[in-house]
């Protein structure tokens, strides 16, 4: 009894702080406009923009928090998920509505660069899925990010092909995670310290590369240019959903194609059947004929090669040319993304397209003026990543085995 | 008969250790051979070589009189031996058809697993041999002795037609063993020979048609039940007169020590895994709780140790209340604990042996002053200490990983018994020793039963709860389902408890004189 | 200069756990065999750069495309690309002999110390790279020793460094109150940057690498916001205020030499440090957390408290790092204060194996480096980065004795392998 009382206050008095935060002090017909149409030229079918009056619409999801609140109160609600996520959902919308006050705001935009943003993430959360599934902590998914990075632009620069690039990216990052594996497997290295010394190698290599050679060339090895965006016909016609899913470039694509394809490997094929066992039970898999150090190098390498389209991201798939230490994290971000997705490439995916949301939230406040300092806004990654962990982590269960190199006694 | 499986001069040593020395051994169709010796003697070794997990140094092995080459278990696989370990070798998280499938997956269209055709296959399985058992169940769902039957069904599964089993019953009720032996025959009936690895020399007489007995690795002979006394397997396997027999004075408890009320306690996934006991201990008395590992014993003790919270309920220790306290201050009020798993809880392995001997009572003088460590004052005690409980070692200096099991438990039952402590909370405390160190253990838990401690015993060996205790409890699914005086109890009685099932009283119960108890190892 | 005198003069490391150790016959052996592995790996990881160098120098690289026509050139130019490079590495680490000769005469002939001070300038340079180091190292080792990775030293080092740099502006008291209250302010900040890792993990058992990690993105966030703001100095570049002259760590010597107070207090510092560890209770706690936190649960010890102190600690070790650079060296702080301090002492712990006294000469090799290599920058054009790039492999050596074991067929003293590495949050 008492323990429902204490969530349902709480939930009652976050709906009323949400409308004294964002809906008090507004004036009742301001409105704030929402872009429903992306600003270039598209497939899609063009929809009216959504206008909103603010004031009522923050009431109105103060309203749903309370109800729910009220909700709980009365009868208790089981799942702990669905009170999170409307509370997430008011208060990030009440929020949206407050900032875009008398101004527009492209929604659509923001969906759209949510999931790009959210594609490096998602490919280092991947990368650590398949790595982890296998037993084997990854966290140098950073450095490789930065290495293929590197090695995407100056090859597409060299040859000028961005698949030739891209191809650079997968192998070179399949040949660091490939000596990530060496060190864990075959040298029983701690796979922390092993991770964090090839960071420390990357970071280091890439910036001696960067200002040895790419400085002085930048026409002849850092000016790649980027992945043309590509519009799947028929489906890109759909309003919303079109544009921001089916317009986009190469290596979203495959981003989206490796969430769907390393799910049902890992869930449904012998060898993600081996993969989990060897992640769980290595001595089990071992004893039944199953090769646990094989299992564990393909599976680092292959996840290595995914990082490397992830660092392609950054170079080919973004702005075109290498910067240094441009990857700001991610790798780190990618690995909270794994765990709030409880090491599953569906909730992987999910969960970095959170962190997307948060990335692409806190660049578009610093354009709509908020009256919040921009280097605040930019902690906003990071904070996040933290609070999900702290929230999930203890619950989540990582493969029973992970981290621990295997010994065949 | 023919001889299926024969072993010749198989010898194997690790640094420091000759694990098999010039082992022969022999397997006849359909027969039941017994490998018997105490903890250490290198019957696990030789069963691993034999199933491809360890390559011989020397020696020959012949599969239907071929000689063969095993360097993995998929080579023993292909031969027909099969191994049913005595830690499982299970995936908690996957289900049965997916643990039993693991290895030699069945496909459709060479890509996608096809769980439909397994599951069917462990169905018909489960049917010929008396094996049941749900192929969608999860493994962490299933208890204990279903989950050995898909250890069973593993390796049928993989056609196998020798059978090796490593300690089947360490972790069954009698009332399982007895099930465990009715499949047993059952798997020899339709043709298949088993090895059947044991410590357990009771059991061995039931069940076996030959035993092999090995001692220090090497073969000390191999003989017939009928032909042989327990006595004289009992030498056999540990080289000298073994005293089969535990003298104890008749216990005269005094006050209360330990009182537990309406005790519940959640595990780690919170769940209630030990629901409403009650009981007491006191001072100079055992009491020991029987029950088969799982049954919320560990979660018991963590509550008494206070390393896991009281949901509801209380104890007391000494008249000191449990509800608020710290794992320290229940050290500090007079208890001592001796836990199951000696190397994750017992010892910090890569310590010395002194810092390990000093790792409950650092912070107090004479071993510190304020902050500071008084070496001079560690170091001498641990010498004295090493003495006086027989510490087989060259030096209080190295670590403790390089100590032997029974040394390892030694350094903490030292630790432990040197404090002054009113309550002795032993779980498991002679799993895995050799027979010496069994033998110590159970004199020094005797030794301060007789000086007025209150002792709790914890242990799945049935034997020695019957041994050492004088009251017995019995764990199941959490409850305290009886407490009885020792001396009224027998084996069957207990193992009926154990499974969860209220005897009757038509049950004979065997009484036993009070000051001697028959202890095996 | 021989061998002997290019690193300070290495006192043998005892066992501190032994106090009264038997007279090990194998003891010289022993000794050879410890310090064998992290000497090798070091070796091994100036070689491999050798090679980087010269495989990215274009004279080098055009030498070579004639090599068939004119290989004594190619192996000539290899040698001079080595050479400069190293040269100037050594050079720049500490000092010139010639120069330090020279200058001697000149002291003992007129009893002018400046051309003397001047000489001596690159190896007191190097005396103040190395201190940060130490203090950053011990941060980091301390971590290691109670099962802790912590990689935010390099925002703990930061937050130090504001913290400090702001009592040091700020206000104005004596000497004796002024220094010591800078000090301890950056230790503070340190201390509570690093608790909440500490208290993260102990509360919900997230990984604290994750962690101290955010955290560090954090701090480089705040204080951009800091030094464009609140704190920033009167003009238009990011940077703090001059701290006051009573805030300042005394240096020892004139101009330019910019030995202080800082490095001794480091020393003293790796001082206490060690007496911690090994000679009290608090630090045998951390020791067996470190080394097996289930028994220590078991036997008593708190292992959550523990956590968050032994954060809190190591933040304000690194923290006190910053302000001995902003007190002793700097004076003010701007932007990209703390740039590789972080990594630096993962590396430094590491060669270090956690031990306080291993940690001062790896950060004083360190420091060395870092020193040599600005100047390796400036003369032969190498970027910097070199010396990340040997780092990352100092440490796979020093973590990975097998490959060491198996490049020089030698045996090395298997000491015992870091093991931090227990899953995400249990």
């Amino acid at each position: 009894m008492f323990s429902r009382l204490i969530p349902g206050i709480a939930l009652i008095a976050i709906g009323g702080l949400i409308y004294l935060m964002f809906g008090s002090g507004v004036s009742p017909d301001v409105q704030a406009t929402f872009g429903m149409n992306p600003s270039y030229q598209s497939q899609a079918i063009p929809i009216p923009n959504l206008v909103l009056p603010v004031g009522t619409s923050i009431g109105i999801l103060s309203l749903a928090v309370i109800f729910l609140g009220g909700w709980q109160l009365a009868r208790g609600i089981r799942s702990t998920s669905i009170v999170i996520g409307t509370i997430a959902f008011a208060f990030v919308t009440a929020f949206l509505l407050w900032a875009t006050q008398g101004k527009s705001f492209s929604l659509v935009g923001m969906l759209s660069s949510s999931l790009v943003r959210a594609t490096p993430i998602a490919l280092a959360a991947l990368c650590g899925v398949i790595s982890e599934r296998a037993a084997v902590i990854n966290i140098a998914i950073e450095g490789i990010l930065l290495i293929s990075a590197q090695a995407a632009v100056i090859v597409a620069t060299l040859t000028h092909s961005l698949y030739l690039g891209l191809i650079a990216a997968v192998l070179i990052g399949g040949l660091m995670a490939g000596i990530h594996a060496v060190l864990s497997v075959r040298f029983k290295v701690d796979q922390i310290v092993s991770g964090v010394a090839i960071n420390i190698f990357a970071v280091g290599a890439t910036s001696f590369i960067s200002a040895r050679f790419l400085e002085k060339n930048i026409n002849a090895l850092n000016n790649s240019g980027t992945f043309p965006m590509i519009s799947i016909p028929l489906v890109s016609k759909i309003p919303i959903l079109g544009p921001v899913v089916f317009e986009n470039n190469m290596i979203i694509f495959i981003m989206l194609f490796l969430v769907f394809l390393l799910h049902i490997v890992l869930f449904n094929t012998p060898w993600g059947l081996r993969t989990r066992a060897v992640g769980e039970h290595p001595k089990a898999a071992d004893t039944l004929g199953v090769n646990v150090f094989l299992v564990r190098y393909v599976n680092v390498i292959l996840s290595g090669m995914i990082a490397g389209v992830g660092g392609a991201y950054f170079t080919i798939g973004s702005v075109g040319r290498f910067d240094e230490v441009m990857t700001a994290g991610k790798g780190f971000i990618g690995l909270a993304a794994m765990i709030f997705g409880k090491w599953t490439p569906i909730g992987a995916f999910a969960s970095s397209l959170i962190f997307g949301f948060a990335d692409s939230l806190q660049i578009k406040l610093q354009i709509l003026s908020v009256p919040i300092p921009s280097e605040f806004l930019g902690m906003a990654p990071y904070i996040v990543t933290m609070i999900v962990l702290a929230g999930v982590v203890g619950r989540a269960l990582p493969p029973a085995a992970d981290g621990q190199p295997y010994e065949k006694h | 008969m023919p001889t299926v499986l024969e072993l010749h001069g198989i010898t194997k040593s690790f640094p420091g250790v000759i694990a098999n020395d010039n082992i022969e051994l022999t397997l006849e169709k359909g027969e039941i051979h017994a490998l018997l010796g105490e903890n250490g003697a290198g019957k696990t070794t030789l069963m691993n070589i034999l199933y491809g997990l360890y390559k011989q140094d020397s020696g020959k092995i012949l599969v239907k009189g071929e000689e063969v080459d095993i360097h993995s278990p998929n080579d023993a696989i292909a031969r027909g031996i099969g191994m049913v370990h005595q830690h499982f070798m299970l995936v908690p998280v996957m289900t049965v058809t997916e643990n039993v499938m693991l290895g030699v997956e069945t496909t459709r269209a060479g890509v996608f697993l096809d769980r439909a055709a397994v599951a069917k296959r462990i169905h018909e399985i489960s049917e010929q041999y008396g094996l049941e058992v749900d192929p969608d169940a999860y493994i962490k769902d299933l208890p204990v002795g279903t989950q050995q039957r898909v250890e069973i069904i593993k390796v049928l599964y993989r056609e196998a037609d020798i059978l090796i089993l490593d300690e089947p019953t360490a972790v069954l009720t009698p009332g399982e063993v007895e099930s465990l032996f009715k499949i047993l025959q059952s798997l020899v009936d339709k043709g298949k020979s088993l090895i059947f690895i044991t410590h357990k020399l009771k059991e061995v007489m039931n069940v076996a048609d030959r035993i092999t007995v090995l001692r220090g690795g090497r073969v000390v002979g191999t003989v017939v039940p009928g032909k042989v006394t327990r006595e004289k397997l009992a030498t056999m396997m540990v080289g000298r007169e073994v005293n089969l027999v535990v003298k104890k004075k008749l216990s005269e408890p005094g006050d209360v020590v330990l009182e537990v009320k309406g005790l519940h306690v959640s595990d780690e996934r919170h769940n209630l895994a030990v629901q409403g006991v009650t009981f007491d201990v006191r001072a100079g008395e055992v009491l020991g709780i029987a029950g088969v590992q799982g049954n919320g014993q560990t979660e018991l003790v963590y509550a008494l140790t206070g390393l896991a919270p009281i949901e509801r309920g209380e104890i007391t220790i000494a008249g000191q209340s449990l509800r608020r306290t710290t794992p320290r201050h229940i050290l500090e009020h007079g208890v001592a604990h001796v836990p199951e798993d000696r190397q994750k809880h017992g010892l910090v392995l890569s310590f010395p042996i002194h810092d390990n001997m000093m790792l409950c009572t650092y912070y107090l003088p004479p071993f510190a002053r304020g902050m500071v460590l008084q070496d001079k004052e560690i170091i001498d005690s641990a010498k004295d200490l090493t003495e006086q409980f027989d510490v087989r070692t060259p030096s209080v200096f190295i670590p403790a990983s390089s100590l032997s099991g029974g040394n390892q438990q030694k350094v903490i039952v030292a630790r432990e018994f040197s404090r002054p402590i009113k309550l002795l909370i032993a779980s498991q405390p002679t799993r895995g020793l050799d027979v010496g160190s069994i033998e110590y253990i159970h004199n020094r838990i005797i030794e301060k039963r007789c000086e007025g401690t209150a002792v709790l015993l914890v242990s799945s060996e049935l034997d020695e709860i019957i041994a050492l205790s004088d009251r017995i409890a019995v764990m199941y699914k959490g409850v305290l389902v009886a407490i009885v005086p020792a001396a009224k109890v027998n084996k069957e009685y207990l193992g009926l408890l154990m499974a969860g099932i209220t005897p009757d009283d038509t049950i004979e119960k065997a009484a036993r004189p009070t000051d001697q108890v028959e202890r095996v190892f | 200069m021989d061998a002997n005198e290019v690193k300070p003069k290495k006192i043998k490391p005892s066992e501190p756990e032994k106090p009264d150790a038997k007279a090990d016959p194998k003891k010289h052996s022993r000794v050879w065999r410890t310090l064998a592995m992290p000497l090798l790996a070091v070796l091994t990881g100036l070689l491999v750069g050798a090679v980087v160098i010269i495989v990215t120098d274009p004279q080098v690289i055009a030498a070579y495309k004639n090599f068939f026509q004119d290989p004594l050139n190619a192996l000539a130019k290899t040698a001079e690309s080595i050479g400069t490079a190293y040269g100037a590495l050594f050079s720049g680490a500490l000092g010139d002999p010639v120069r330090i000769f020279r200058a001697f005469q000149t002291f003992f002939a007129s009893g002018d110390s400046e051309p003397l001070l001047r000489a001596f300038w690159p190896l007191t340079e190097s005396l103040v790279a190395s201190t940060p180091y130490i203090l950053a190292g011990l941060a980091v080792a301390i971590g290691f020793k109670g099962g802790l990775f912590n990689i935010g030293a390099e925002g703990q080092f930061l937050m130090g460094a504001l913290a400090s740099a702001w009592v040091g502006y700020t206000f104005n008291l004596p000497w004796y109150l002024h220094l010591p209250l800078a000090l301890l302010g950056g230790a503070l900040a340190g201390a509570l940057w690093g608790a909440i890792p500490g208290y993260l993990k102990a509360a919900t058992g997230a990984h604290e690498v994750v962690n101290t990690i955010m955290m560090n993105y954090i701090a480089f966030r705040l204080s951009d916001w800091l030094l464009n703001g609140p704190m920033k100095a009167v003009g238009y570049r990011p940077i703090t205020p001059l701290i006051e002259s009573t805030a300042t760590l005394p240096r020892f010597f004139p101009d330019p030499s910019r030995l202080n107070l800082g490095f001794i207090i480091a020393l003293l510092v790796a001082l206490l440090v060690y007496w911690l560890l090994f000679k009290t209770t608090f630090g045998f706690e951390i020791r067996a957390v470190g080394a097996n936190p289930d028994a220590a649960k078991y036997a008593g010890m708190s292992v959550t408290r523990n956590f968050v102190l032994i954060m809190a600690l190591s933040g304000a070790l690194a923290g006190l790092g910053g302000a001995t650079q902003v007190l002793g060296i700097d004076h003010w702080v701007g932007q990209g204060f703390s740039a590789g301090y972080g990594f630096d002492s993962i590396a430094i712990a590491l060669l270090g194996k956690s031990h306080p006294l291993g940690v001062v000469l790896a950060a004083l090799l360190f420091g060395t480096l870092r020193s040599g290599a600005t100047r390796m920058q400036s003369m032969a054009g190498i970027p910097i980065d070199i010396v990340s790039i040997i780092q990352g492999l100092v440490i796979v050596f020093v973590a990975a004795p097998a490959i060491i074991r198996w490049l020089y067929r030698i045996r090395v003293a298997k000491t015992e392998e870091i093991v931090l590495t227990r899953g995400w949050g249990r």
